[in-house]
């Protein structure tokens, strides 16, 4: 049962990032990509990560990407107004993509030595996350949270209309 | 109980919970317009039925039988999604909502709640989040600029508005130490109301239900005297139903979630002692939970018929500026209080 619905899953997630690629439309890229992070907030739970699903849904498919829809719906982006690009700056971004490719594949190819552990029922139960988090991983924990507050302070500085 | 048992159970559960929803949302309309006609000092409708009671029937056929126009340039499939998104998402969040404790009968025991996940508000906050993309993508798709704009004001006010909820909702965590709405609404019972724990989070979250909602006074999405109708400017027919009711049914689940979170759910103080059976106590706790909902709808009127609309740029200064540093402070006091008086 479980396999089945990884499977179905997986086939929906990839389905909808490739065609989050291949459609012309950027509203309906934006759609297909809010599909993939339903897909994928469906392989969390069947990971038993119910916290991690329901927040790459609030975070991710909730915010983000209502953020994407606004901007390209402010930009109103269709075929007229995309800029034409030249060969040579889709040969740099094919071999740029290539590279990332061969590094994802390279990072992924020694992961199965450590495959997930499922310690038990409740793993991905928020007080467990809660005790890992703020117990075992405090620093690393602070330490992301420093950055989004930085990135934060930036997006407001940008946003100010004078700076000194 | 056995699988078959517990899948009939569920699945009438869930019809019930659905019909009730919908029901409800029919008659919030009616309700809106006699409370409209009252504040007014007048009589509001009162030819279909006895009361005007069967209006709500009256102006559903005649949502259904009003000619279907599909604006020629616009993307067909996404203009259909739009209210169909809009419907979907208002109506799953009921299914976390305990509306009481559990029925025993015949050596089982029936919880009147139709799933309890363990991050149970979490998922509301998703459902809210997700909600928007009915208005923004209909909004879109209907091809005309009041629509647009529309779409993008609603978009804007509910992320804003999303912050402080969120914000709000953390400081009841904190102070309750669970997520699961059942175990929320189990731990209010006499006087232990969150409203009384967190009375500065319960005015965030209401100001924010009533963003999330796009009612008066935030309903800018919609506001008539600028954008026509805002996002369903191009919709008729059942499709345009579909966002108004959806408007009600989210009306009447956000009035549960208030009631739930921070008025005690389906608890009443002193009722304890009355020594009642439980199957008693689990129908008079579904009862005195519909009471709160009913109050609240009818706050939500209130306030509609009473406040006038905000200008956009103070609903962004009032979001921003006022109520998300007004529950960070809240999330402080209560994280100190939690710290120095429990443990």
């Amino acid at each position: 049962m479980t396999v089945y619905l990884f499977l179905i899953l997986g086939f929906f997630a990839i389905m909808s990032a490739l065609m989050v690629v291949f459609a012309k439309n950027p509203i309906h890229s934006i759609l297909y990509l809010v599909l993939t992070f339903f897909a994928i907030a469906g392989e969390y739970v069947l990971l038993n990560a119910q916290f991690l699903a329901i927040v790459n849904i609030i975070v991710y498919a909730g915010a983000i990407m209502v953020l994407f829809l606004f901007v390209v719906m402010l930009l109103n982006l269709n075929k007229e107004t995309e800029p034409h690009k030249s060969m040579l700056r889709k040969l740099i971004a094919v071999v740029a993509a290539g590279l990332l490719m061969v590094v994802l594949v390279g990072s992924l190819k020694g992961a199965d030595a450590m495959s997930i552990k499922p310690t038990g029922q409740n793993t991905g139960y928020i007080e467990n996350l809660g005790n890992v988090l703020f117990k075992d991983f405090l620093l690393p924990f602070e330490v992301s949270a420093i950055l989004f507050l930085a990135a934060m302070v930036g997006a407001v500085m940008l946003g100010k209309k004078d700076i000194k | 109980m056995s699988l078959s048992l517990f899948i009939l159970y569920k699945a009438i559960l869930v019809v019930i919970v659905f019909l009730v929803s919908l029901v409800i949302a029919m008659y919030s309309t009616y309700a809106e317009r006699k409370v409209a006609a009252f504040m007014q000092d007048r009589i509001g409708p009162n030819r279909a039925g006895p009361f005007g009671l069967l209006q709500p029937v009256a102006d559903g056929v005649k949502m259904f039988m009003k000619e279907e126009i599909i604006p020629q340039v616009s993307n067909k499939f996404l203009f259909i999604l739009g209210p169909s998104v809009a419907m979907f998402t208002c109506c799953i969040t009921g299914a976390v909502i305990p509306w009481s404790t559990s029925l025993h009968i015949g050596g089982h025991d029936f919880a009147l709640q139709v799933t309890d996940i363990n991050i149970g508000i979490l998922y509301i906050m998703a459902v809210t989040s997700i909600g928007v993309y009915g208005i923004m993508i209909g909004g879109w798709a209907s091809n005309n600029k009041y629509s647009l704009l529309g779409a993008l004001r609603a978009s804007s006010q509910m992320i804003s508005y999303e912050v402080a909820m969120g914000l709000a909702i953390i400081a009841l965590v904190m102070s309750t130490g669970t997520l699961s709405l059942k175990a929320i609404a189990a731990a209010q019972t006499g006087w232990h109301w969150n409203i009384f724990y967190q009375p500065v989070g319960f005015l965030i979250f209401i100001i924010c239900a009533f963003a999330e909602t796009n009612r008066t006074p935030f309903d800018l999405p919609e506001s008539d005297s600028e954008l026509i109708g805002g996002y369903h400017t191009e919709y008729s027919s059942m499709k345009l139903g579909f966002y108004l009711f959806a408007e009600y049914i989210n009306m009447f689940i956000s009035s549960a979630i208030m009631s739930t979170l921070y008025f005690g759910g389906y608890n009443m103080p002193f009722i304890g002692r009355l020594g009642l059976s439980p199957n008693t106590m689990a129908i008079l706790g579904l009862v005195f939970l519909f009471a709160k909902i009913f109050f609240f709808i009818f706050f939500f009127m209130w306030v509609r018929w009473t406040i006038p609309r905000f200008r956009f740029d103070q609903l962004m200064n009032l979001g921003w500026k006022i109520l998300i540093p007004l529950s960070i402070i809240n999330v402080a006091v209560t994280g100190g209080v939690v710290l120095f008086f429990h443990k």
